[in-house]
């Protein structure tokens, strides 16, 4: 299984799962990802510890260490 | 004149408050809810013939209640203390924003959506059909700009036309498994004829998705064991037709096919120049892993210079003002007593608070800049590695970067972040963010010992290396006092806007009445006290003993000089002098006198005062000729350099103001954080007081 924080920077790839706990997956689910949506990895914050990604049209921030708990596939 | 009460509600920067502001046009008047409070800004207008109040409440993504700001803005929409509610929604990103306006649909109020941003949609080929989204929604949709002001009329009409109107009916359709199990309780709640101010269609889905204040409702209703498992079935069917576990994601997924289906019939997209290119472009540079820290710490540099340069030109009109005041009154009070309250209390302590309002206007400029622009997120994305580092979280630099403008707002601020272990060592290190009204103390005290062209740099140094003491004080806090699993890191990065000039008006000047009206207040209250002290008990034996000696005087030097005794003996013996005596030996060690002992603890009721006491007790010991007639020019001749620098570092480090440690104490959750806090604070402040005398000792001698 991949995960969202091993893509490379310009991969398109789709969510397949999400494996946080409840509250985590709400916050996600606000920020419009979920199951189904297709996301693009923009770019990795020096020291590559944050990832920024678009989702829809809107750019969101987020750690490695969540994006690692977002499963995905290239598409 | 009937009233209509209005809840603002919106995801962030949707363009809330700039539409508040655009709405109420000229008959603005914005007043926040409970004294230091900003959880949501009130603001009242005439409309014809309704008085309007719009309750502008924070941003929030959905009501999953994950943040404090969340919680706030659902708690205050249950409470039904409002006729309607406006949605505001960025025209550009509608399906993202109808996510929120689902969840609003089954609340049971009525909604009128406002499609904000219109402008920008049209540029970048987005057309909207807002009567069909209308139709379709069963709520009115009105296309307006907050910036250009179209569709403002419209917009108000509607919410006329929807308080007249009995209740919406939400138009919200399920997949078939949950519009089987709505039904199902829709059926048990007429057949027990339950009785209620929200459909039953709306209770039912409300139910589903388990929202907490409907069960709430519910739970005391005799019905409710037998609904409670009709509940828990209904639920499981829907999570299993979703093929998950969690009911809420299963709903979010009912939303977003619908709102989809909503967007497809409602927008066409011409396709344009790639619409978010700019911003890509912008990011490219400042969001570079090489260089977008060099640029944000050169863009701090230059803020801090500009603090200094430009600021330091209207303080001199100011002073000038001040000086010229007194002069002026002075002479027309008869009465010693009162002439010596009004010119050396009130003016001298009321005007060195308002000295410093061009430098402050100037920092609250480039925060508000830093906020509207949608820089602060990307300064967040580049440094949350390194301050993940100290145990903090790239959003804690939002609360500390606000700090810098003012710890009460920062406090608040730090409500973004959910953990509540999080938040609180935020909280505990938002204090080493010099706040504004320490400002006037650094600028004070740099004035009176470093030339003109070294100020800037002094100024930026200072800053920084309060900074970097609250990253060291973070990370040790982490370690012992505050260990335990971090909060995750998820933040929006939105669109770079060109800054308006009405909002960052509208934010600096309220901020900056703020200040002055501080001023005008309390600090002269403060300042009346602080006269009174420093003139009371008097002695009217030490007036008796110099009026000989100074008669008897041989030059006018020495006349001078004996005045000048002869005051300070009146100080020395004053009830302030009495408390600065007693507490002089315990700043001993700092290598305060006891007039800067009596200005730090004044100072524990706003840094402002600090500067206004120094200013009551060196203006009575001073000479009104025109060089020494500044207080800049007191302090250099009364303080040593090494003791400057230590009150520097304690002003540094030490507890911001009463008000900041009365919202401090709310934000943390008890009185026993406050304890901590103030224990922290003043321990770190003395210690490193102490080291800072000492070296500074060895430098200058
Ligand atoms: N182009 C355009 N920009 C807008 C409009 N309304 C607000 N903005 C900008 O959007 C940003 C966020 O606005 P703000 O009112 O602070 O959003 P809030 O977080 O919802 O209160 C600001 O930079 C505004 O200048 C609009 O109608 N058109
Ligand atoms: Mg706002």
């Amino acid at each position: 299984m991949k995960t969202l924080s091993e893509c490379k920077i310009d991969h398109k790839v789709k969510v397949l799962k999400l494996n946080a706990s409840k509250e985590l997956k709400q916050r996600l689910i606000s920020f419009g990802i979920m199951r189904g949506t297709t996301a693009e990895i923009l770019k990795y914050a020096p020291g590559r510890s944050t990832m920024e990604i678009k989702v829809g049209k809107m750019k969101i921030a987020l750690r490695t260490q969540e994006a690692n708990l977002i499963e995905v596939e290239t598409i | 004149m009937k009233d209509i009460k209005i809840a603002l509600v919106g995801q962030p920067n949707v363009g809330k408050s700039m539409l508040v502001n655009s709405i109420a046009n000229s008959h603005l008047h914005v007043g926040n809810f409970s004294g230091v409070t900003v959880d949501k800004t009130e603001v009242l207008f005439d409309h014809e013939g309704y008085h309007f109040t719009v309750v502008d409440l924070p941003g929030t993504y959905a009501f999953t209640d994950y943040t404090i700001e969340e919680r706030v803005t659902h708690q205050y929409l249950t409470s039904g203390e409002y006729d309607l509610i406006i949605n505001v929604m960025d025209s550009t990103n509608l399906v993202k924003n109808l996510q929120l306006t689902s969840e609003l649909m089954s609340m049971g109020k009525n909604v009128v959506i406002a499609l904000n941003m219109s402008d920008e949609a049209k540029k970048e080929g987005i057309d909207i059909d807002a009567l069909r989204m209308s139709k379709l929604l069963g709520i009115p949709c009105i296309k307006v700009s907050a910036i250009t002001k179209e569709g403002m009329g419209e917009l108000l009409d509607a919410l006329i036309a929807t308080k007249e109107l009995s209740t919406q009916n939400s138009k919200l359709v399920f997949s078939e498994p949950t519009e089987e199990e709505i039904l199902n309780i829709e059926k048990y709640l007429a057949k027990h004829k339950h009785q209620s101010i929200n459909s039953h269609r709306n209770i039912a889905i409300n139910l589903l998705k388990n929202d907490k204040a409907t069960y709430k409702l519910l739970h005391s209703d005799p019905i409710w064991t037998e609904l409670q498992s009709i509940i828990v079935k209904g639920s499981k069917h829907i999570e299993l037709h979703h093929n998950t576990d969690d009911v809420r994601e299963a709903f979010a997924e009912e939303y977003l096919s619908f709102n989809k289906g909503v967007v497809e019939e409602v927008l066409t997209q011409v396709p344009s120049r790639k619409e978010s290119s700019i911003t890509t472009k912008i990011d490219n540079i400042l969001i570079n892993p090489i260089v977008g820290i060099p640029i944000f710490l050169f863009l701090m540099w230059g803020l801090f210079q500009l603090t200094f340069t430009i600021g330091s030109i209207p303080m001199d009109w100011i002073d000038g003002f001040f000086g010229w005041l007194g002069d002026t009154v002075g002479p027309l009070i008869k009465n010693d007593d009162l002439r010596s309250l009004v010119v050396d209390g009130i003016i001298a302590g009321v005007g060195a608070v308002l000295l410093f309002v061009p430098n402050i206007v100037i920092l609250f400029i480039g925060i508000a800049l830093l906020e509207s622009t949608g820089y602060m997120s990307r300064v967040a994305f580049l440094l949350d590695g390194f301050f993940h580092k100290f145990g903090l979280h790239g959003q804690s630099f939002i609360p500390l970067v606000s700090g810098f403008g003012c710890s009460i707002p920062a406090y608040m601020s730090a409500r973004i972040l959910k953990n509540d272990r999080d938040r609180l060592l935020t909280l505990f290190i938002i204090g080493f963010m010099s706040c504004g009204a320490k400002l006037p103390v650094y600028v004070l005290l740099i004035g009176a010992f470093l030339p003109p062209e070294m100020a800037g740099n002094a100024l930026f140094a200072i800053y920084i290396s309060g900074a970097v003491l609250g990253l060291i004080a973070a990370k040790i806090l982490k370690l012992t006092a505050f260990k335990g699993p971090e909060e995750p890191f998820v933040m929006e990065m939105p669109k770079y806007r060109l800054p308006s000039l009405k909002l960052v008006w509208h934010t600096v000047f309220t901020k900056t009445m703020m200040y002055v009206k501080k001023a005008g207040t309390f600090i002269a209250a403060a300042s009346i006290l602080i006269w009174f002290l420093s003139n009371y008990p008097h002695n009217a034996t030490i007036d008796k003993e110099y009026e000989s000696k100074i008669e008897n005087a041989q030059s006018a030097d020495m006349k001078k000089e004996l005045a000048n005794e002869m005051q300070s003996e009146h100080l020395e013996q004053s009830y302030l002098g009495t408390i600065g005596k007693f507490s002089e030996p315990f700043f001993a060690p700092l290598g305060f006198d006891w007039k800067m002992s009596v200005a730090l603890q004044t100072g524990l009721a706003a840094k402002e005062v600090v500067v206004s006491t120094l200013g009551v007790l060196y203006a009575v010991g001073d000479d009104v000729d025109e060089q020494s007639n500044s207080l800049i020019g007191a302090i250099s001749k009364n303080i040593p350099f090494a003791s400057a620098v230590s009150f520097l570092v304690v002003i540094m480090i030490y507890l911001p103001c009463l008000a900041a440690s009365i919202v401090f104490t709310r934000e943390a959750g008890g009185v026993k954080y406050f304890v901590y806090l103030f224990v922290f604070t003043s321990s770190v402040a003395y210690g490193l007081g102490f080291i800072a005398y000492h070296i500074a000792l060895r430098f200058s001698s």
